[in-house]
């Protein structure tokens, strides 16, 4: 059984024109200790994802599921008091910017050993002791006097370290990361990858990591799910998307980023021309049927989630068939 | 495109300074000498402020037609240093030549026609309340450029150059996808038919499907018009795409600097292969690197000693935490560094 299982996830937002479907029927799962990639571009309902599964979603957004399940627990129809709990011991969530999650108030120390004394119902000191432990091993140096200084007192990349300290605190099964690292510089950036990854691997905790970079991703994820306006439109093992990449969308996203000593330098760029369409309102048909170069009549149905080769699913209705003779090529515009 | 009514425009006014003797040929289409910038930061009445120098002592020749990439971390200086060859930012010492000629005392007005800038954010660059043709008719109205119908005629042409329908002239911003509006920011900084073009992070906040479009607009730009770039990013497969030339900076300094195939081929300052070995290509298998740097990540109001890189470099030696290296074309084959051990 795998750790998460989700069915057919939709968050449903009231926006001043209507209905806003910003999550439009996932299906995924994380297996225990892996480390899957939601990759995606602005807007399409990767942190209204991971703000379903923490429970943590808008007071006004309404979600829906044929299954939301964490290690056999049903999500939905846990009482507040009892998800709470859940979100503390068992499942994490590092975010984008760590001062959002941070007290300001309060000293790292603190900040550190709360949820376990909480939730693990440690002594104070036992908690200190893991704290400079896990402080260590982000490599934090002197982590003892850190214990006693403020978030403010340390660099961002100092401060994404903690956070990823903090979120292994109650060793938790399931650590869910929001962009982690896009506000950081690549050099930072590649240390508190690898540091993320080795503790994964150490611990055994399995990650969910959001991005939209997917340069971290070939190098970070065991599997990858592939979001396209509110839906997951391809997933697979990261070797077979990147060899074999199903969709359109994907094909696409692979081919526009310019990949050194292989894109002539100066040579042009393949782009995705037009835009994602609005998700307010019921969207007809394949979502990325206006932008598609391989667009056919038979995109304006629905198109069914296509079983691939092993793990590796795409939903698209040429998924696994011939790509049909292409349209002229677009200009730019 | 017919760029006429500018160019007729340009040249019945001349820049103030404009002289016959300076061969186009072999003047770089910018040069920077010795460019400084210190901020004073704090301070009060009876307390001295302390000093940042954002930008320390920068040297570069862009050559005409040229794409002059400039990189390095957060905060070391990339958009302090455009800000002042754009005359948007006085520096604190040092000269901005655009086409041989001092910046410094030069009429704003000739100066925009020469050097015009793309920002990072094309959703607070625009103004949200005007139509897109006002807003890249804008900087033709300012400096009194042409009649209104000239204007709108180029304003139209300018639209149609960087890939924006007619009608788009019409709408405002918010109606505008965020391609479209970087391409709007475009369109405002070539209406001036300028030769230079300072994008800083123009693509940055674009997704990448939308990126690749706007880059290939700034190529077929630069073949079109023979444009001139200094081109800021974070994305080193982006700029290793674009550029003839790298500058890396690190607190304020540019450490190394040198062609593409010089720097991405066979970097040499410690910084730079750092910064090299840190860009995560999109190859599955190959894990994230270890690049061996401390996160010592240094104060710029109180920079360290000797090379400012020594507290990170896995190579630093007791010489690089006392004497500054300077950047220097030590083999002859113009490319600069400024390591001890390079
Ligand atoms: N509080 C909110 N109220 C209404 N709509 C919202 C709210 N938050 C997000 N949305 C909308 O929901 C959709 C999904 O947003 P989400 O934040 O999940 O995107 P994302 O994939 O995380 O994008 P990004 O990469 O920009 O973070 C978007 O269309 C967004 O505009
Ligand atoms: N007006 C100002 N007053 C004081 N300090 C400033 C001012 N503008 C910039 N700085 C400081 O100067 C340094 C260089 O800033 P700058 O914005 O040029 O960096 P950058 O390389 O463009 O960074 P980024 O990649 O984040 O855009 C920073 O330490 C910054 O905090
Ligand atoms: S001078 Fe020394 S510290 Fe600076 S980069 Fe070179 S080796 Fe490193
Ligand atoms: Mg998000
Ligand atoms: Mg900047």
């Amino acid at each position: 059984m795998p750790l998460l299982e989700v069915n057919n996830l939709r968050v449903d937002l009231p926006v001043e024109a209507g209905t806003l479907h910003a999550v439009r029927g996932i299906d995924f799962h994380v297996e225990r200790g892996e480390m899957l990639c939601l990759v995606g571009e602005s807007g399409c309902g990767k942190s209204m994802t991971s703000l379903a599964l923490m429970g943590l979603l808008p007071r006004k957004a309404r979600l829906t599921a044929d299954r939301l399940q964490f290690d056999g627990i049903d999500l939905t129809m846990l009482s507040e008091r009892r998800r709470s709990d859940l979100r503390g011991a068992r499942m994490s969530m590092i975010f984008q910017e760590p001062m959002t999650a941070l007290n300001p108030a309060y000293t790292l120390g603190n900040q550190l050993c709360e949820g376990l004394i909480r939730h693990r119902g440690v002594s104070r000191q036992e908690a200190r002791e893991r704290a400079i432990y896990l402080l260590e091993r982000v490599g934090i140096s002197a982590a003892k006097d850190r214990l006693n200084q403020y978030p403010h007192q340390l660099s961002g990349g100092l401060r994404q370290r903690v956070m990823i300290a903090m979120a292994l605190m109650c060793e938790p099964d399931l650590i869910i990361a929001d962009e982690p690292t896009t506000a950081l510089d690549v050099t930072i950036q590649a240390q508190i990858l690898r540091l993320l990854r080795e503790l994964q691997q150490e611990f055994g905790t399995a990650v969910i990591f959001i991005t939209h970079d997917l340069g971290v991703v070939a190098r970070i994820a065991d599997r990858v799910a592939v979001m396209y306006a509110g839906e997951v439109i391809e997933s697979a093992p990261t070797p077979a998307l990147y060899a074999n990449p199903a969709h359109p969308y994907t094909r696409g996203l692979l081919s526009c980023i310019p990949a050194p000593g292989k894109t002539p330098p100066g040579s042009r760029l393949q782009a995705i021309p037009g835009v994602v369409p609005s998700l307010v309102g019921h969207v007809e048909g394949c979502a990325f049927r206006n932008r598609c170069p391989q667009a056919q009549p038979t995109c304006e149905r629905t198109p069914p989630l296509m079983s691939l080769s092993g793990d590796h699913r795409a939903r698209c209705h040429y998924a696994d068939r011939p790509v049909p003779a292409p349209r002229p090529p677009e200009t730019i515009s | 495109m017919n760029a006429q009514p500018i160019t007729e425009v340009a040249e019945s006014r001349p820049l103030p300074s404009d002289s016959a003797s300076v061969s186009r040929a072999v003047t770089p289409a910018l040069e920077l000498c010795g460019l400084s910038k210190t901020f004073t930061l704090g301070g009060g009445l009876f307390k001295r402020g302390r000093t940042l120098g954002a930008v320390s002592n920068v040297s570069l020749r862009i050559p005409r037609g040229q794409v002059m990439g400039l990189v390095g971390e957060s905060g070391c200086g990339k958009s302090t240093l455009a800000k002042m060859l754009l005359g948007l930012t006085t520096p604190s010492d040092g000269d901005v030549l655009v086409d041989g000629r001092p910046v410094r005392g030069a009429d704003q007005k000739a100066l925009a026609r020469h050097i015009q800038p793309i920002f990072q954010d094309p959703y607070s660059s625009l103004n949200p309340r005007k139509r897109i043709a006002q807003i890249v008719g804008l900087p033709l109205r300012v400096h009194g450029i042409g009649t209104p119908r000239e204007q709108a005629a180029h304003v139209a042409e300018t639209l149609d150059v960087v890939g924006l329908p007619r009608r788009a002239a019409e709408q405002f911003p918010g109606q505008l996808s965020g391609g479209q509006r970087q391409r709007v920011a475009i369109a405002r900084a070539l209406v001036m038919r300028p030769d230079i073009v300072i994008c800083d992070e123009p693509t940055s906040a674009l997704d990448v499907s939308v990126q690749a479009q706007i880059l290939n607009l700034l190529l077929d730009l630069k073949a079109e018009f023979g444009l001139t770039y200094l081109f800021i990013s974070h994305d080193l497969a982006v700029v290793e795409h674009l550029v003839d030339r790298v500058a890396v900076m690190y607190l304020g300094r540019i450490v190394e600097e040198g062609t593409r195939e010089q720097i991405f081929g066979s970097p040499r300052h410690p910084y730079t292969r750092a910064l090299l070995d840190s860009a995560l290509t999109p190859e599955p298998g190959l894990g994230v690197p270890d690049i061996g740097l401390g996160d010592a990540t240094p104060d710029p109001s109180d920079p360290p000693a000797g090379c400012a890189f020594h507290p990170r470099c896995p190579k630093a030696q007791a010489t690089c935490r006392q004497q500054r290296p300077r950047l220097e074309d030590i083999r002859g084959d113009n490319a600069r560094v400024a390591c001890h051990l390079a």
